[in-house]
């Protein structure tokens, strides 16, 4: 397009050169992001299901069963559709490979449903083969309600509103299905790295 | 979505700190209140740089305004603020966000609550509350730092000035011996006094920062707003 802003300088060889996608600028804080109020459910009251795609509850966790699973700690960058991106955030969080891969399905899509009422969807193969957690610690803590704690989506390779907040469960499609911000001009799909931020992009 | 390029017709200072600035942008789709725009600046060596910022202006003006609070280590907006003359071209892309919008299709009250710079989006609201005469009552809590940080002071009067809408300011730091309004942060009081109880079920649209969402948000839940009526829109003060 041509255009140079004269005079604008920006911050070039800022830290993360490389690893932050395009479009992006770098974070050490932690911003929130959210469409609504901040969930609280107790966690005697939540509990963790998928759903296959005939709409039969095929697996159910309670917090204490949830947390009984195998976990995992995650190192991985995160960039969010706003703009920020941030490097190397610690988590600890239970694979989603562990949460459906004895679950028989023909599905390829995913819907993942939250307190609140959020929905976001992505297609099941994002969420296989170690790319994906349902995340329950952050920086060696519990995860806060802000954050999404007690538990939130964690699919680092996609923007963050793929990595749904207040996650209770996941279900099984076998088609696609636009979530909230997928419904309202943010891309189906949402790879950082090609800048999938808008429809069209 | 299309890069556009828009051309900055007027730069109107605000406060010490924030501009508005006018813009002309040919083949602009037009928006709702409360939705935002990608602003990409590019360097003379090609390096760029985006940011997010709301539109203030009504939907169907004829040029798009954004107000640009400078953030003093930012690496976008003390150029925004500062250094973007009448004349330049921007390039920008949007309207972005289709869930923080006012279109004013029903009459139901709608309580905005802004923090900061959080105004700007819902000044688009009241404005187009304005321009279509809307029948649904609207009332402003907005929490500025000192007087001196309240943007668009004498045309939120002028819109306070009907019978449909209200405004209430309230300034959150000490001082300001001159001020005769509120002060303090928007807490259940205030926004029992400004606003509506649930069972009337108004549209709740918060913005600002996130300390000022998070209290907000939840103090609305607690009184208790369903929370499908409470949307939120949050800006944290890194980056800009």
């Amino acid at each position: 397009m041509g255009i140079v802003n004269r005079g604008f300088k920006g911050r070039h060889r800022q830290a993360g050169a490389g690893l932050i996608p395009p479009g992006q600028y770098l974070v050490d804080d932690f911003p929130v992001l959210t469409a609504g109020p901040t969930q609280f459910t107790p966690l005697e009251e939540w509990d963790f299901t998928i759903v296959d795609e005939s709409g039969t509850q095929a697996a159910r966790w309670t917090w204490d069963q949830f947390r009984t699973l195998p976990a995992e700690d995650i190192t991985v960058d995160i960039h969010c559709v706003t703009k920020w991106s941030k490097l190397g955030t610690h988590w600890r969080g239970v694979s989603v490979d562990t949460l459906i891969g004895n679950i028989e399905t023909s599905a390829e899509y995913v819907v993942a449903v939250c307190d609140g009422g959020y929905t976001t969807n992505l297609p099941l193969a994002d969420l296989l083969d170690g790319q994906a957690w349902v995340a329950f610690g952050y920086g060696g803590e519990e995860l806060e309600s802000e954050h999404g704690g007690p538990a939130r989506l964690l699919v680092p390779h996609l923007y963050f509103w793929k990595s749904a907040k207040w996650v209770r469960g996941l279900q099984l499609r076998t088609e696609d299905e636009p979530g909230f911000w997928e419904s309202v001009g943010y891309h189906n799909y949402g790879d950082p790295w090609r800048e999938q931020r808008y429809w069209g992009d | 979505m299309k890069w556009l390029v828009a051309t900055v017709a007027e730069t109107i200072p605000e406060t010490a700190s924030a501009v508005t600035i006018r813009l002309d942008v040919p083949d602009w789709p037009g928006h709702s209140a409360g939705q935002h725009v990608d602003l990409r600046l590019t360097a003379e060596d090609g390096y760029q740089a985006q940011r997010s910022y709301s539109i203030a202006s009504p939907p169907g003006s004829a040029q798009l305004e954004l107000t640009v609070v400078r953030i003093e280590d930012g690496e976008v907006s003390p150029y925004l603020a500062g250094d973007l003359d009448v004349g330049d071209q921007i390039e920008l892309r949007g309207p972005i966000g289709g869930y923080f919008v006012w279109v004013g299709s029903d009459d139901r009250p709608v309580l905005l609550a802004g923090g900061g710079s959080g105004v700007v989006p819902l000044m688009a609201m009241l404005r187009h509350h304005a321009a279509t005469g809307s029948g649904a009552a609207m009332h402003l809590v907005y929490s500025a730092r000192t007087a001196a940080d309240v943007l668009y002071q004498d045309e939120l009067a002028k819109l306070a000035d009907d019978p449909h809408r209200a405004v209430t300011i309230t300034l959150t730091r000490q001082g300001d011996t001159g001020w005769a309004g509120r002060r303090g942060r928007v807490d259940a009081d205030l926004l029992a006094d400004a606003g509506w109880p649930p069972t009337v079920g108004p549209h709740c649209y918060v913005c600002g920062p996130d300390t000022f969402v998070e209290g907000v948000a939840n103090v609305l839940v607690a009184m208790g707003h369903d929370q499908r009526n409470v949307k939120t829109e949050r800006f944290g003060p890194t980056g800009g």
